[in-house]
């Protein structure tokens, strides 16, 4: 392996967008949370909704704002260290991107400041519309980058001319054969993502003896959350692999390391696959069931490594042992989804000390998922930027080692000193938890009738509210 | 090839350049001056004078770049490799920056590393700004639409000059910004620094001027062809007389006209350097036609444009009309 330019520059933007992929992913399914929260203060009242709204757009902006910042260094890292790349497909990714930045980053980025200033400027239901504006806008930013991204698994709409791809179809661009899936995938990914962070907080406040409403209530949202969308989650995984054994059937050979196609694909447990032998070592596997799960058959047949030349052949390490680790951690999301969903059932959730010990380390669980997901995805597509149309080689800029060398050393610094910083921050404002409903002053509900009366006790609770200020009554 | 789509294009990023330019420039420039006091409520008052809208500001720099992309991908494809170095410490800057505006606040009272890396991200950013705008400005080696020059091929007095020039002018808006948003003690020293600031970026526009038509024989010809001259004219003219003006209305009482001001002259200087490069976009070699992406993919996204390009300006004026009014040294949004 030579260390050039296209290697490091490989490597950083691997670096950098790991990094960036978690914030993105948490802040998608946080700003739809917080939207959610402030919608039921809007329609019930009750002070815990606003508390914890509060509490969690603390920890959205700190998030939001990692996000935004290593979100610029990969738009501009297209250019900087894939300029070919830029050239070749860039008549049909840009315009992609560019719809990314017009429709979805100027909506979060303007309206983020409403939602994080806006609380005594405007009044509650135009509030509660930013925040949906910013989650909507979060949700739209994943629709295009994800349709960015699915074109260069799969390209369809377009035709190469001088090693240049020209758009033909701009519907079929921008809605890919693989597309909608991953869409899917990925918001699903996100929703529960965050369903597990949420969890785990307000199982560390009950831990911690903050038998607080607030804590009850992230929990109970949490695991409802987590029963139904993690199996659903499944369920469109399992469609998504179904339709790569279509699509990208190299990716599939990998994930599965499947070297004879002669013989049905069976289901690997555990391997070392071996790519110099074409074999796999210490093999553990279930004959047939790859077959069944891609292809509906115990008997069936699809095209094995063997079948692509060596320099069209993904990597198969790291897709194959990336998959195991998101399937399993999915597996474990439903179990633990759905042991959670019993004991809330029987009652006993906020008694099972286990199940709440557990449940407060499980933030990490959707973030490596997440992560592993993509390096299958993404090394999966390998040797190409865009399937059939670019090769990752051909895609570097004319950049020198020591240039990348440079950027690559300070990336690496940097995001360890500002990111480490960030979630020491996060950290800080979770232990410290959402204000509390003070007892001497019971809330009231909101209601026309009591709502002079309501004032003075409701700002109080809220803490920021004048005595009189009625923008921070929702309106009933 | 539709001759116009390029044009439409290079007005559309043109835009989208001067507007983070004014918009990102007054927030950098108030972190430019954040060193000039110590007392953390007035830096709080300062921050928080831009805390609603930095993100918002900052999308203009992410379009600038993908619109640049979209509608040019050679230009894009030159510009990028070509100031490799000064764009990643942009960026790194920008990270440090960027994340200071919340860390800052949960940090306290271990504050102060986050006031410093306000500090010398914005400042750092706007100085590679200027290398970035300086090294186009004295032209990039192209050999078969690829960038052919070395790494280091930015690093010169002339862009040097550029960078600190441009940190001048941002700490010059960030000053009017701050006469304009806040009151008390920091409104006053504003007043203050934005008089010098303002001479400073006076004297670079006219250094700038004079030293780009001397080291370019096609600028030179741009402006002082006489046909060309009797149209062009105005727009020194007309800086002078709102540097003037900025100069007289800081010396009185006025809050907003200085800001407004200053907008002008960076609006002005913007149009000269235009004249001075149109229709180049990566100097001397490559036009705006040259780099063109293709009409299809023009017309793609002008669609998308024309519409929402204004909703953008529509509620970003919301958001500023959310916040009108001064921040007092008391009354922070958090």
């Amino acid at each position: 392996m030579v260390i050039d330019a296209f290697l490091l520059s490989r490597i950083q933007f691997a670096f950098t967008i790991s990094f960036h992929i978690v914030f993105p992913a948490f802040t998608i399914g946080l700003s739809a949370y917080i939207a959610t929260l402030l919608g039921l203060w809007l329609k019930t009242g009750d002070p815990k909704f606003h508390l914890l709204a509060r509490f969690w757009t603390k920890i959205f902006a700190v998030s939001f704002a990692m996000g935004v910042v290593s979100g610029i260094v990969l738009s501009y890292q297209i250019g900087t260290n894939w300029s070919r790349f830029s050239v070749a497909v860039g008549n049909i990714v840009g315009p992609l991107l560019g719809y990314e930045v017009l429709t979805a980053f100027f909506l979060e980025a303007s309206f983020l400041g409403v939602m994080l200033f806006g609380w005594k400027r405007v009044p509650p239901w135009l509030h509660f519309l930013s925040a949906a504006i910013v989650a909507g806008g979060t949700a739209m930013s994943g629709f295009w980058i994800l349709s960015a991204n699915s074109w260069m698994q799969y390209p369809v709409g377009h035709e190469v001319r001088d090693g240049i791809a020209y758009p033909v179809d701009w519907m079929k661009i921008v809605f890919n054969p693989t597309f909608p899936l991953r869409f899917a995938h990925m918001m699903t990914a996100a929703y529960l993502t965050t369903a597990f962070v949420v969890l785990a907080t307000g199982a560390r406040h009950l831990l911690a003896g903050h038998r607080t409403e607030s804590a009850k209530t992230m929990v109970r949202m949490a695991i409802l959350m987590i029963a139904l969308t993690a199996p659903l989650q499944a369920l469109i995984g399992d469609f998504h692999g179904k339709q790569t054994a279509i699509y990208q059937p190299a990716k599939l050979a990998a994930i599965e390391a499947h070297w004879d196609s002669a013989k049905p694909g069976a289901l690997v447990l555990f391997a070392w696959p071996d790519e110099k032998a074409e074999l796999n070592r210490f093999e553990i596997s279930i004959p047939g069931v790859a077959s069944l799960l891609t292809h509906g058959s115990m008997d069936a047949l699809f095209p094995s490594l063997k079948d692509f030349k060596v320099e069209d052949r993904p990597p198969v390490l790291i897709p194959f042992f990336a998959f195991r680790i998101m399937v399993g951690i999915g597996t474990l999301m439903i179990l633990f989804g759905w042991v959670g969903a019993w004991l809330w059932k029987r009652g006993t959730i906020f008694e099972s000390r286990r199940w709440l010990w557990l449940a407060q380390y499980s933030w990490p669980a959707g973030f490596v998922a997440i992560l592993s997901g993509w390096f299958v995805t993404e090394v999966g597509r390998q040797p190409w930027l865009a399937t059939g149309v670019l090769r990752s080689k051909d895609a570097v800029s004319p950049i020198t080692t020591l240039e990348v060398a440079i950027s690559l050393g300070l990336f690496v610094f940097v995001y360890c000193v500002v990111f480490t910083a960030g979630i020491l921050l996060i950290n800080r404002l979770i232990d410290k938890g959402p204000d509390e409903i003070s007892h001497e002053d019971p809330p009231e509900q909101p209601s026309k009738r009591t709502l002079k009366a309501a004032q003075a006790p409701a700002a109080a609770i809220f803490g920021d509210g004048h005595p009189g200020d009625d923008k921070i009554q929702p309106a009933n | 090839m539709e001759w116009y789509l390029p044009v439409i294009w290079a007005g559309v990023i043109g835009t989208a350049v001067m507007l983070y330019v004014i918009l990102d420039g007054f927030d950098l420039g108030i972190a430019i001056l954040f060193p000039t006091t110590k007392d953390e409520g007035e830096r709080d008052q300062m921050m928080n004078s831009v805390a609603p809208f930095w993100d918002g500001n900052e999308t203009w720099l992410v379009l600038g770049g993908a619109g640049l992309w979209v509608a040019f991908p050679y230009a894009y494809a030159i510009i990028m490799p070509a100031f490799y170095i000064p764009v990643i410490l942009m960026l790194l800057a920008l990270i440090f920056r960027g994340v200071a505006f919340e860390f800052r606040w949960v940090a306290k009272p271990h504050h102060k590393v986050w006031d410093l890396a306000f500090w010398a991200g914005s400042t750092l950013a706007a100085f590679a700004q200027g290398l970035i705008l300086g090294g186009l400005l004295q032209g990039v080696k192209v050999v078969d639409k690829q960038f052919a020059g070395g790494p280091f091929d930015w690093l010169t007095p002339f862009t040097v000059m550029c960078g600190i020039g441009v940190v001048i002018g941002y700490a010059t808006l960030g000053a009017t910004w701050l006469v304009y948003k806040t009151e008390g003690p920091v409104a006053d020293r504003a007043r203050r620094q934005a008089k010098a600031l303002l001479l400073g970026l006076l004297a670079f526009a006219v250094l700038v001027s004079l030293w780009t038509p001397y080291a370019h024989p096609r600028i030179s010809a741009r402006w002082f062809t006489p046909s060309n001259l009797m149209l062009l004219w105005p727009l020194p003219v007309l800086t002078a007389i709102c540097g003037y003006f900025a100069w007289k209305r800081l010396h009185g009482a006025h809050e907003f006209t200085p800001f407004a001001l200053t907008i002008a002259i960076f609006v002005l200087c913007f149009l000269g350097l235009a004249v001075s490069n149109y229709p180049y976009l990566v100097p001397p070699d490559l036009t705006i036609w040259d780099t063109a992406a293709a009409p299809s993919s023009h017309i793609f996204v002008l669609i998308g444009v024309s519409f929402l390009l204004p909703t953008i300006l529509f509620y970003t004026a919301f958001v500023y009309w959310t916040f009108r009014g001064k921040v007092r040294i008391d009354s922070g949004y958090h």
